[in-house]
């Protein structure tokens, strides 16, 4: 949004003025965080919005820019749990080939990004409501066959004792690696996504979004371009289920389920889908809600209390928290309202 | 610019707001983490383990070895992912020493596994039952003085087939490790008395449309062998009679429990008769056992009669509270006298005398049961036979116990 439209329209910057003053605050908030938080905050809420949101940028990537809304990004992320789980090793006695982390992981990433791919192929000829419904069939599939198949997924109990590799000495399942590693891969995706959606392919694919028969008829392939952005989204998905079962320890078809897809449709939408940081904001958001609303309201009515503040939210603001600072700030909103350049 | 700055300067500050509030107990209260499906298929049954958990509490006047008992609760949705996320948080983030729960068998599993990380920390079942939460490669730290699944069978197998005379029972349960348990546990003496299983139907937990379960049942058994728990087999029941099913049942430890008695409608008709066994029975005559039903009767919203939820986490807790009244609620050496004062604890529960094996497992009386209706029109498990002091293996010698493996949806088999 705006900060895509300033650095666009004055290429004579420095670097540092490139990566604008917002950027730097949090960079460091961010890495000085471990110094204030607790183990407790650190992975539980720090670690887990950080995944969490890097699954929900996955799925902003492809509604925001790509205009599909996907529910089948958790499966993707455990798609690549799962193999992390079958390649590596687990203590469940079925599988476990030993491969190191270094072979185990770009394997599980890759199968993810073609999972992805599959499915945007499958889904791409639909538009609207149809593709939030082909990938929610997907997603309950896939965890009902996870759920019901023993040879590959071990049925109901999946995968447990799943260990994060530790090298250079340092195990990265203890908290502040942990937390540095979540950190490093949500940046990179981030920075990603947000350098992506200014090259020629992001230029092209919100060009399709807006207007896909006009983009045909200039000559671009337009299966092909969505299909990418799949792929691309499945990577980032990919790298957020290796961090997740890293994280659980464990895979299991829970991990997968139609709840946890709809977690990460809410964080997207909370969060607001117009600028990568927005599946952040959500992801902070829904996990802080879903950790501690137990503590506020007790135990019986916590999901209520969950389900309010989400349509608050969203009644609020349609564009999600994004949206809502550009109500906040009135004089600013109507740039904010703008879509991406 | 101006906006992006701001945008993240409320970021930073919302992340600051975040930092720890690491919540520290008085000296004058201990803390105990209660952690139970508070949401998902079994809320029902999680709701009814609170009140279990909390007579034991109300018993104590709410205090033990002088200090205010503080309970923090944790919710799961029976998945084990749900269930360490929710152990996690109570143990790291609100700092118990002590948590009991969780209440279904895979979460047992996983809450006993993430036990080991936390060797400060003492794990006290709340009514998990998968065998090999204590049996295979047990936690030091994790206690269950509620029985197992298998051991909550004892002598249903030899009476569904001498008594009533059943040879061949089909099987319908969920596709978990407790309903494994179970199984494992009624046809380990049904099929050692002459009996076969020729079909065994998984369904997933949470299932809705069991007709596919039901065309599968061969048409010639004798009675159904129902594992199913809470929503599921009020489900699974309704649907068998709505289609015309009229093999007899022999219900699972929670298929006939409370939760599922006190549903209304035709079903009633279906369950009246069902043999069954399992830690408790509604019409037990000892008076240990019709104070406790008193007393878990103060509870909000009770069932007329506890579940067995209500029974395994009131034990549990129980004992929980008895092993802190002996250290004198002391745990600032990471639990050791603690979890000493629980491995040698004995005491009297509404069912009868309760110890722990080797494994910190429950060695304790078994109930086998028939379903009536009451006086009062409310259905009740009547007792038939108590089978007592059952030991988890079910008084097979604990090598030959061991060589009949790992219970999973294959083992045991006799079709």
């Amino acid at each position: 949004m705006s900060l895509t439209i300033a650095t666009g329209t004055t290429p004579q910057q420095n670097w540092l003025e490139r990566l604008g003053a917002g950027h730097i605050i949090l960079a460091v908030a961010l890495v000085l965080y471990p110094l204030v938080a607790s183990d407790f905050f650190l992975t539980q809420i720090g670690g887990y919005s950080l995944v969490f949101g890097m699954l929900g940028l996955s799925l902003m990537l492809l509604a925001g820019y790509g205009g599909m809304v996907s529910l089948a990004q958790i499966t993707v992320a455990g798609i690549a749990a799962y193999a992390i789980a079958i390649l590596g090793n687990n203590n469940s006695n079925i599988l476990g080939f030993g491969w190191p982390w270094w072979l185990a992981v770009p394997f599980a990433v890759l199968a993810a990004a073609l999972a992805s791919a599959l499915i945007g192929w499958i889904s791409v000829r639909t538009e609207g409501i149809y593709t939030i419904m082909i990938t929610l069939a997907i997603a309950t599939a896939t965890y009902y066959f996870a759920q019901q198949n023993y040879a590959i997924f071990n049925g109901h109990s999946g995968y447990a004792g799943i260990r994060a590799p530790a090298f250079w000495g340092i195990s990265w399942r203890d908290p502040r690696p942990f937390y540095y590693l979540c950190l490093g891969l949500a940046v990179l995706s981030y920075a990603a996504v947000l350098y992506g959606s200014r090259s020629t392919f992001g230029m092209t694919l919100q060009a399709i979004r807006d207007n896909p028969r006009r983009m045909r008829a200039l000559g671009y392939h337009v299966t092909a371009h969505k299909v990418f952005a799949w792929a691309l989204a499945g990577v980032i998905a990919g790298l957020a289920g290796v961090l997740l079962v890293w994280f659980n320890g464990r895979v299991s078809p829970g991990t997968i389920g139609v709840d946890a897809a709809i977690d990460v449709l809410i964080i997207a939408v909370i969060g607001g889908l117009r600028h990568p940081i927005g599946p952040f904001l959500g992801a902070v958001v829904v996990v802080l809600m879903q950790t501690f609303a137990i503590d506020i309201v007790g135990a019986e009515r916590f999901n209520t209390l969950i389900g309010m503040v989400f349509l608050v939210i969203v009644f609020v603001s349609p564009d999600g928290i994004l949206g809502l600072w550009g109500r906040i700030k009135p004089h600013l909103a109507q740039e904010s309202l703008r879509p991406g350049p | 610019m101006r906006m992006h700055r701001r945008t993240l300067l409320a970021l930073a500050v919302f992340t600051g707001l975040t930092a720890p509030s690491m919540a520290l107990a008085a000296d004058d209260t201990i803390k105990i983490g209660l952690l139970a499906t508070f949401e998902g298929p079994f809320t029902v049954l999680g709701e009814d383990s609170e009140r279990g958990a909390m007579t034991a509490v109300a018993e104590m006047n709410g205090t033990v070895a002088g200090k205010k008992i503080e309970i923090v609760k944790g919710s799961s949705d029976a998945s084990p992912d749900s269930a360490v996320r929710a152990a996690r948080k109570l143990v790291e983030q609100d700092g118990v020493k002590v948590l009991v729960g969780p209440l279904s068998g895979d979460e047992g599993l996983a809450v006993k596994d993430y036990a080991k990380t936390q060797p400060n920390v003492t794990f006290i079942n709340g009514t998990s039952a998968a065998q090999d939460t204590t049996l295979r490669d047990p936690a030091e730290n994790f206690f269950r003085f509620s029985t197992d699944g298998a051991q909550w069978m004892a002598g249903l197998g030899t009476y569904a087939f001498k008594d009533k005379g059943y040879k061949k029972v089909a099987t319908v349960a969920e596709d978990y490790s407790f309903p494994y348990t179970q199984v494992f546990g009624f046809m380990a003496e049904f099929c050692k008395a002459g009996g076969h299983v020729p079909s065994k139907s998984w369904v997933p937990i949470g299932n809705k449309d069991f007709s596919s379960v039901i065309a599968a049942i061969p048409e010639d058994v004798d009675a159904i062998y129902v594992a199913l728990g809470g929503a599921d087999a009020v489900n699974f029941l309704t649907q068998y009679q709505q289609g015309g099913g009229s093999a007899p049942l022999i219900g699972g430890s929670i298929t006939v429990d409370q939760t599922v008695l006190t549903s209304k409608g035709k079903l009633r008709d279906v369950l009246k008769g069902t043999p069954s066994a399992g830690p408790t029975a509604d019409t037990n005559d000892a008076p240990a056992w019709k104070t406790f039903v008193e007393a878990y009767k103060k509870q909000p919203g009770a069932f007329p009669s506890p579940s067995l939820f209500a029974h395994g986490y009131y034990v549990d807790m129980k004992a929980t509270l008895l092993g802190l009244d002996q250290v004198g609620g002391d745990v600032s050496d990471g639990g050791k006298k603690l979890r000493d004062a629980l491995s040698k604890l004995s005491f009297d529960t509404p069912t009868g005398k309760v110890s722990l094996d080797k494994n910190r497992n429950a060695i304790a009386d078994i109930f086998l049961t028939e379903v009536t209706e009451g006086a009062d029109g409310n259905l009740m498990n009547k007792l038939v036979k108590v089978v007592p002091q059952v030991n988890q293996t079910l008084g097979i010698p604990e090598d030959e116990f061991m060589k009949l493996g790992a219970v999973n949806r294959d083992n045991p088999s006799c079709p």
